[in-house]
């Protein structure tokens, strides 16, 4: 047991160390973090081989919380699905460390940077072993931590410290769903332990709620609620607003964080609830058709931004729009295998730009940049490996898990599909478009910009190759039985913690085949159209641009959404209707209240004054007074 | 039926814990130096919590009963005696009254230079009257601590507040004695019918009628409601807090409006189950609206004391809603977050006050850029203000949760409404803490600052363990709540003659 709690414990000893004496250690404080993460690799590595020979580990560690009923257990647990996750998490961290020492040198936070990553790396761990809901909701919870203190970093930019908390709170508002799902489950199970929930689930499915006068099954309602606390996590509509402004931090941290590990999260639990999940037909399909239309819309505006990260934080969301709509259709294996294989190329893509960012003086601008093919070739080549993956060409890594979750949504609904199929086509366009606009045509970059371009040190382009090889192999895992028959072997590894998917017979092998190559064709069409709008004949873009303008604005401008979330809550209407309470509430009823009657009390204590007139004949007409009217009281009374 | 059990320490525990604050009150009168004084406090104050140890070692958590029990008769005329002892409730408030009183001596060593031996002798006196009100098990003797506790409290804001103490001062009071005069005509009621007795235990297996339930338990919602503060009741914590020095508004947050809710604990609830149980939904709906309110008010300060004084309405809301929802997951989490609400309230204001006495400033705006300056200090307001948002794995998770999942079960909306408000804290505490650490700095007062010095970090220490042990390991502190807070339960349930409430809520909630 002791080697599986080092896998989180590494990590977070790392950030005690890095984050108590980075001052001291200096930029040392990366070799700490390294050799943190790294043991947690070798750690991870030791624990999945566990796990391929057979052993589910299942353990409670001490009792955490208990009240009556109620109890809740630091407990970890390895099977498959974790399993899969621990090598994702472990080794996309030490890269991007290791990738980061480059990237952050000289920086004066360097060591608060190594601290922040190693927390963050902790958190993930214990989010993805956790063994029931609550512990798994304490990881959930603190990679949002990390994810605003990594976001707003550089904290003396004020852009940088909103987006950090407009992730945290717009990540709060998914938890709200996340908190009572397990309240939910808590009063339904009487438990919060997966293993304990996911065994008694069939037996709850018949039972209803009451919500608000509409008769809901239960398990749906708790389904929903999770759900909307993975829209939050996962960047999927309503709730996506944060993620392209968590592009403030720095590039190692949008690698990280928000491409490869952190956003996948809320996919990570509707697979771990999947037992829940495929209970709920209608679960199911808001899953399917809220990651169906967050990978289109995405992808929409993924097609003309000019900040280079900015259209792979939009690639990002609609990658795991496909990735929901994968589980969505009950191909669980296939989301979570293309969660692995966008782990893989969203990195690489991520840390490239942040490698063409470093080589161009931190400029992020495609306007201006272009013809930085020869200039910085290794970034270019890992570059375009980076983005064939995304596109899905054969046989780069994405190419199998995006099939495999469009081949499942062929089955199972066709109109999902077509919406899906063309995202793909907007996701080959961007990708190119920014292929071209960066590495390709003539150069638009600053004069004293482009006498600095320079290729980054070995310590960055090292964790970009490796990255790079897995982005064109990862995807060889899973190759569809259609190509060769059991070769998929990342499905059958999963194959115990996911109910069967409903695959099509021997006889749709054909047609499965025939999609394969449809949906490439499709890809090189988007790739070929970037090529000669933005290679061939440039001016297309303007022009086309000039023909739509509404369109091309709404799609520039993001659908005005965050226009409408300053509005309401940095503009003000919030601050501004909450000082109009205070004044209405507060002070002018509650305190006017209490100051009003103060000065009556004050009043009528003036008044009753008045009567010490000092002069006993009064004293002696008020008694005889009073003396009658309680005796003619008594006896009218009596 | 709870009992006394007689204290078997050989001295008199719960007596030394009121009465060696008194004799450094005392001693303190004999010197006139102020650096003499502070010493004498603190080292008055250190005894008191070293006096803790036996206590925390010596309870049996395994028993309901009133512990260390010490009883004689005071005025036998009228049946008074002067009767103490601790349960599972209780023991804790002592323990933190201990620790916050230690904290507040420290956070004044520089700050308080005007009249310093008073200081410290109101400081101490305070302490005394706040272990007495914990420790009290004889109505008469309670009203007298409790009503001792307003008069040094009162000087404390009062002498060395800010400008507009005065105002404040008199605010505090009034609105406090409002409800404690209330409360004395209630005791007294409560005195006649039940025989002439003031004693607490046997008070609590007396039968009361139901008409005298529903207008004594008003009568003592005044008192209690007023100190918690609960909505509309609230208006004073604001102002008294934004006079009141560093050290009256740690005592003011982390155990004077404890009171209020302990009050709930001790008399309210097992003195008249039945007016509880058909108060409760009322009392819940005011819990939802301080949680929702008091937060949303937050937003609209500008003033760092004042937006803290509206988070605790806040914070307050949950712990009646968690205390009236009167099952384990609620009442426990009610009474552990009462514990954190003073730890990591305490330290927020301990927060305020370290920045405060550098720059004689708490507006909000007057701040920025700090985390290049103070280091030190942005990471410990950090710590504190993760706590104050409930992260997992802080103190301030373990309680919201458990009160979420007791309100839940009590009725499903209340918790929905209650959850709203976790969302606004992260946004008005992140807020906060934006505008004054992050950014760069505006004010060019605020280029030199010095960082937290040794004094303020050993200070603020043992909050920020407190904030990550009982993250970590909260059934530490349920062990000790656990078998008094069972008791409770059952003895409202069982003594109220409709039927629990809660019990309804979670068959219509689950569909049977």
């Amino acid at each position: 047991m002791l080697k599986y709690i080092l896998i989180p414990l590494l990590p977070f000893t790392g950030f005690l160390i890095a984050g108590l004496f980075g001052k001291y250690l200096k930029e040392r404080a990366a070799t700490v973090a390294v050799a943190g993460v790294f043991g947690s690799f070798v750690f991870a590595v030791s624990a999945f081989i566990d796990v391929l020979g057979g052993t589910i580990i299942d353990e409670n560690l001490y009792s955490w919380i208990a009240i009556g009923s109620l109890n809740i257990n630091v407990g970890f647990q390895i099977d498959q699905l974790t399993a899969v996750m621990l090598m994702v998490v472990t080794t996309l961290s030490t890269l991007i460390h290791i990738y980061s020492i480059g990237y952050m040198h000289g920086d004066k936070g360097f060591a608060r940077f190594f601290a922040y990553l190693e927390l963050f790396t902790f958190f993930m761990l214990v989010l993805v072993m956790a063994n029931n809901f609550l512990l798994m909701f304490v990881g959930w919870e603190g990679v949002g931590l990390c994810s605003y203190l990594l976001i707003g970093f550089w904290y003396e930019k004020k852009s940088a410290s909103d987006a950090g908390i407009k992730a945290f709170v717009v990540n709060r508002v998914g938890d709200f769903g996340f908190v009572l799902g397990m309240m939910l489950i808590f009063v339904t199970f009487g438990t919060l332990d997966f293993t304990d929930v996911f065994m008694a689930a069939s037996a709850a499915a018949g039972q209803n709620v009451d919500l608000f006068g509409i008769e809901m099954g239960i398990i749906t309602l708790i389904c929903l609620l999770l759900f909307v606390g993975a829209t939050g996590k996962s960047a999927q509509l309503p709730l996506y607003v944060w993620l392209p402004d968590a592009m403030e931090g720095p590039t190692p941290v949008s690698a990280l964080i928000h491409a490869a590990t952190m956003v996948t999260a809320g996919v990570f639990m509707v697979a771990r609830c999947a037992p829940l999940f495929s209970l709920s037909h209608t679960a199911m399909i808001v899953v399917a058709v809220t990651g169906a239309v967050t990978a289109f819309f995405a992808a929409t505006i993924g097609l003309v931004q000019n900040d280079i990260k900015r259209v792979i934080a939009y690639s990002t969301i609609s990658q795991l729009g496909y990735m929901f709509l994968g589980l969505g259709v009950g191909a669980f294996a296939a989301g979570i295998f293309h969660l692995t294989t966008h782990a893989f190329f969203k990195g690489l893509l991520f840390l490239a730009s942040g490698s063409v960012i470093h080589a161009l003086s931190g400029e992020q601008d495609m306007r201006k940049m272009g013809s930085l093919k020869s200039k910085i070739k290794v970034t270019y080549a890992v570059f375009v490996i980076g983005s064939l993956a995304l596109a899905g060409i054969f046989p780069f890594a994405g190419f199998f898990s995006k099939d495999e979750i469009l081949w499942s949504v062929y089955g199972s609904n066709k109109l999902l599909w077509v919406v899906g199929v063309i995202g793909a086509l907007m996701t080959a366009f961007y990708s190119f478009r920014l292929i071209y606009l960066t590495f390709y045509g003539k150069s638009r970059m600053d004069h004293d910009v482009e006498h600095h371009v320079h290729e980054s040190p070995k310590i960055m382009t090292v964790p970009l190759m490796i990255l790079a090889f897995f982005s064109l192999t990862v995807g060889l895992i899973g190759i569809p039985g259609a190509i060769i028959s059991h070769a998929n072997l990342f499905a059958e590894f999963l194959a115990p913690v996911f109910p069967p998917a409903h695959h099509g017979g021997e006889e749709s092998r054909l047609l499965e085949i025939g999609l394969m190559v449809f949906s490439v064709m499709v890809a090189a069409i988007g790739i070929r159209i970037a090529y000669t709008l933005y290679v061939k004949i440039p001016a297309i873009p303007d022009q086309v641009a000039d023909k739509f303008k509404g369109l091309y604005n709404l799609l520039l401008n993001k659908y005005k959404v965050d226009e409408v979330y300053n509005y309401i809550f940095v503009d003000g209407l919030v601050h501004k209707l909450a000082k109009f309470l205070h004044t209405v509430g507060d002070v002018k009823i509650i305190d006017g209240f209490i100051n009003w009657s103060a000065a009556a009390i004050g009043r009528t204590s003036e008044q009753g004054r008045k009567l010490q007139t000092g002069f006993v004949q009064e004293y002696a007409f008020t008694m005889g007074l009073g003396f009658v009217v309680l005796m003619g009281l008594y006896y009218v009374l009596k | 039926m709870l009992e006394l059990i007689p204290n078997q320490l050989g001295f008199p525990l719960l007596s030394l814990l009121i009465f060696v604050p008194v004799i450094g009150a005392v001693v303190l009168l004999a010197v006139r130096d102020a650096r003499a004084a502070r010493w004498i406090a603190l080292v008055f104050s250190v005894l008191e919590l070293g006096l803790c140890a036996p206590l925390l070692s010596n309870f049996d958590s395994s028993l309901a009963h009133m512990q260390f029990g010490e009883s004689m008769p005071w005025i036998s005329a009228w049946n008074i005696h002067y009767k103490l002892g601790v349960d599972g409730i209780s023991i804790l408030f002592v323990a933190l009254t201990a620790l916050l009183t230690v904290i507040s001596i420290m956070v004044s060593w520089t700050a308080i230079t005007d009249r310093v031996r008073e200081f410290m002798v109101a400081l101490l006196f305070l302490e005394a009257a706040m272990v007495g009100v914990f420790a009290a098990l004889d109505l008469f003797l309670f009203y007298i601590f409790w009503e001792a506790m307003l008069i040094p409290m009162y000087l404390l804001i009062g002498v060395w507040g800010g400008p507009n103490r005065l105002y404040a001062a008199v605010k505090f009071f009034l609105y406090t004695l409002f409800g404690s005069v209330l409360m004395l005509v209630a005791i007294l009621a409560v005195y006649f019918t039940a025989g002439g007795t003031f004693d607490v235990l046997s008070l609590m297996n007396h039968k009361f009628g139901h008409t005298f339930q529903m207008w004594a338990f008003a009568a003592f919602f005044a008192a209690f409601a007023v100190k918690v503060p609960m909505f509309p009741f609230h208006t004073w914590l604001p102002d008294a807090h934004v006079e009141a020095p560093t050290a009256g508004s740690i005592i003011l947050a982390g155990i004077l409006i404890k009171m209020g809710a302990y009050g709930f604990l001790r008399f309210s609830l097992p003195f008249f189950p039945d007016a509880t149980m058909a108060y409760t939904p009322a009392i819940m709906v005011l819990s939802v609206i301080a949680v929702i309110y008091g937060a949303y008010m937050a937003f609209a300060q500008t003033d760092f004391k004042k937006l803290i004084a509206y988070s605790s309405v806040s914070h307050m809301g949950f712990i009646t809603l968690g205390i009236f929802s009167m099952n384990s997951q609620g009442l426990e989490g009610g009474i552990l977050q009462m514990i954190n609400h003073g730890v990591s309230t305490g330290a927020l204001f301990l927060g305020v006050g370290v920045i405060y006495e550098r720059t004689h400033t708490r507006v909000i705006a007057d701040y920025g850029g700090l985390a290049s300056k103070v280091p030190v200090y942005a990471a410990f307001l950090m710590i504190i203000t993760l706590s104050s948002i409930g992260l997992p794995g802080t103190n301030g998770f373990i309680g919201e949760f458990a009160i979420l999942l007791g309100a839940f079960q009590y009725k499903a909306v209340y918790a929905v409404i209650a959850s709203l408000g976790i969302i606004l804290g992260a946004g008005y505490m992140l807020w906060l803490y934006q505008r004054v650490i992050f950014g760069t700095v505006t004010n060019p007062h605020n280029e030199h600052l010095k960082d937290m010095n040794l004094r303020e970090i050993v200070a603020a220490l043992p909050l920020v363990v407190l904030v990550f042990y009982i993250g970590l390991y909260p059934n530490a502190a349920f062990q000790v709540i656990h078998a008094s807070a069972d008791n409770l339960i059952k003895h409202v349930h069982a003594k109220a003659q409709v039927l629990p409430a809660a019990a309804q809520a979670v068959s219509t909630l689950v569909g049977n």
